[in-house]
């Protein structure tokens, strides 16, 4: 099929050739080339029916494994820890956190930012690479998209708890109360509460869209009557009317356009939280970009972790091709390589910068008492992940699960850093301490990755993980001619 | 008011193509009130039909504006009127710092216009609706390509549109009772 095409882009032509079919010739000369050596994005043999009914077979007729219950399970219980440990918190106050003078932000922001960044990825896949016609995402954004929205959800514990008195967490908003007094615009948490509530609301009506065809498609095929209710209402009656097909493509074309600079905000507000404080080791310029590089760094690895055992255990090997995740493996190379830049820029201004207090946040860092972590770090996020550039290892899945998995260490690593050590050696030396976690503060820490588990392990079950309707598109039978 | 037992004639196809083909066909004709149904979107399958106003931009563009506007007006009112508070000396309608928050309410109207604008517009929430009288239209979620004549269409004649639809090579005609 490449030959043929080669051969009617570069076979005899007509004479008269203006400038864009040559345009067009080139363009298609250039996708026959690199379609030669990349993998499909959907493997041969498939039709509407069979891409329908394998992607809905694990949702309506595959009864659910042993393994997801022991899964599911597990996870569940590590969701009642986080209760717990909420629970206690909300009873006992910030005391049973680790968290002390000069150390006030301590596990609690760690984590809000390292799940906030793992949600940029599915925002990313969804949004950004719609928007460059990035065919490939539409495989993967649908649980992509699912992965942002509980990770914004465990990244949301955070703040509404930490503020001592979760109870009054709605002064974050401006909503009149008896004091008669405002939210102060002028600070960067306050900027921080409406790009996370936005990123949270923003994501959640783009995946809930996206499912509606799906969920059309669920209602048609399931044979429960209760669950074709349930399907039916969720799928809002959509019938799939050419009209409604027109103002829902433009409609998902303006939310991706919309969602394309909201995720690159989100996490550069986020990043405002350190760098417009004085604080050295925070008071810098490189955060925005830095902290969005590192965010889509992290949360391909967390798709990654993800979407190879789910494609193993559903055998859904024929959509979510090698050729995911070598694009994937790519872009965490590609990303990591910024963040590397960053931390290189951070060393070399605070040494270069004549600030002394800067170029002794980064002696503390090399030198001081948390220094094994920063190396661990280093070692995390730009060292391991070199072994990338390997093209062997770029296509191996289990190299790539642990690679991955180190890339998610390094990126909390990061965090700990940035808060942590910026933190404990103040300006004076009176004032000088170490943060030490508590069990409470791990209970929630590893009570959120329950959670977010527990969430997708209900996700595979109930909804479809691969966009049903995208799948189609990419069929060869789905292109029409005028 | 008197209704039409009939709510409209449905042919259904094999591909894509076909139906782009019919509906073109069938618009050509002379058929005003026509509709078509696929599992995935078509490029081109709305114009052939007779659709060519899309209101999804408008409607974005004005939710982004009122969005915007309220963003920033509410930081002012009160930062600036309701409540001045002095903090570290800056002005109360320090402008710089209410862009942020300026910026995050027009993506957030805009992208709930967005929504809310393609459900309003496209009538759903509609749980009932007469096409899904016919058993076989719940193909149209999964493989399967639908044109439908609507009995309100005034070319619409029972016989002959079912003969003009047979004419286009579907699989089956079927009559969508209302």
């Amino acid at each position: 099929m490449c030959c043929r095409e080669f051969q009617r882009s570069f076979g005899p032509q007509n004479a008269r050739q203006d400038d864009k079919t040559e345009i067009k010739m080139a363009d298609e000369y250039k996708s026959t080339m690199a379609a030669v050596d990349r993998a499909p994005v959907i493997e041969p043999g498939h039709t509407f029916g069979t891409v329908t009914e394998k992607i809905s077979a694990i949702v309506l007729t595959r009864p659910a494994s042993n393994g997801w219950f022991v899964g599911f399970g597990i996870a569940f219980m590590l969701t009642m820890m986080l209760l717990y440990a909420i629970g206690y918190l909300v009873l006992k106050g910030t005391g049973i956190w680790g968290v002390t003078i000069p150390i006030g932000w301590g596990f609690a922001i760690v984590n809000f930012v390292w799940w906030i960044g793992i949600g940029h990825a599915g925002t990313l896949i969804s949004a950004i690479l719609l928007l460059l016609r990035q065919s490939w995402r539409n495989s993967i954004n649908r649980f992509a998209e699912a992965m942002t929205l509980f990770a914004v959800a465990c990244a949301g514990i955070f703040p509404a708890v930490h503020v001592g008195r979760p109870w009054l967490a709605y002064w974050f908003f401006p909503i009149p109360n008896t004091m008669g007094v405002w939210p102060q615009f002028r600070s960067p948490l306050m900027w921080d509460v409406f790009a996370v509530s936005t990123y949270a609301t923003i994501s959640a009506l783009f995946w809930f869209v996206g499912l509606i065809p799906d969920l059309a498609t669920l209602r048609d095929r399931t044979e429960n009557p209760i669950l074709k209710i349930a399907y039916g209402m969720l799928s809002l009656g959509w019938r799939g009317s050419a009209r409604h097909w027109h103002r829902y493509e433009t409609m998902y074309l303006l939310l991706a356009g919309l969602a394309t600079p909201l995720v690159l905000s989100v996490h550069t507000v986020v990043s405002f939280d350190f760098a417009v404080g004085i604080v050295p080791g925070w008071h810098t310029t490189i955060f925005p970009p830095y902290f969005v590089a590192g965010a889509i760094y992290s949360g391909f690895a967390m798709v990654l972790m993800l979407a190879i055992p789910i494609r193993k255990i559903y055998g859904l090997e024929d959509f979510i091709t090698d050729r995911h995740l070598q694009n994937s493996a790519k872009v965490m190379l590609a990303t990591g390589l910024i963040v590397g830049y960053g931390y290189m820029i951070e060393a070399f201004m605070g040494w270069y910068g004549g600030d002394r207090y800067d170029a002794f946040t980064l002696w503390n860092r090399l030198h001081g008492p948390y220094a094994i972590p920063y190396y661990m770090l280093l070692i995390c996020n730009i060292f391991i992940p070199q072994v990338l550039w390997i093209k062997k290892l770029r296509t191996s899945p289990v190299a790539l699960f642990f690679i991955s998995g180190v890339i998610l260490v390094g990126m909390w690593l990061e965090r700990f850093i940035i808060v942590v050590v910026s933190l404990q050696r103040d300006f004076l030396t009176s004032s000088w301490g170490m943060y030490y976690p508590t069990r409470w503060d791990w209970m929630t820490y590893i009570g959120t990755i329950g959670m977010f588990l527990m969430l997708m392990f209900l996700f595979l079950r109930i909804l479809p993980a691969i966009s049903i309707f995208e799948m189609r598109t990419l069929l060869p039978e789905a292109e029409v001619k005028e | 008011m008197k209704r039409d037992p009939i709510y409209g004639i449905m042919a259904e196809f094999d591909s894509a193509q076909a139906l782009v083909d019919a509906a073109h066909t069938t618009h050509q004709a002379g058929y005003q009130k026509i509709d078509a149904y696929s599992p995935f979107p078509i490029e081109g399958l709305a114009e052939e039909i007779g659709f060519h106003f899309d209101e999804i931009p408008l409607t974005v563009l004005i939710g982004g504006i009122v969005g915007g506007l309220t963003g920033y007006l509410m930081q002012y009112w009160m930062s600036a009127v309701d409540y001045p508070l002095n903090i570290g000396g800056k002005p109360y309608h320090s402008w710089p710092a209410f862009i942020i928050i300026t910026f995050e309410m027009t993506i957030l109207f805009a992208g709930i216009s967005a929504v809310l604008g393609m459900l309003a517009f496209n009538g759903l929430p509609m749980p009932y609706h007469p096409v899904f009288n016919v058993p076989r239209f719940s193909s149209a979620s999964k493989d399967r390509f639908f044109l439908i004549v609507f009995s309100s269409d005034k070319k619409y004649d029972p016989a002959g549109t079912r003969k003009f639809l047979e004419a286009l090579s579907p699989r089956s005609v079927s009559e969508v009772p209302s």
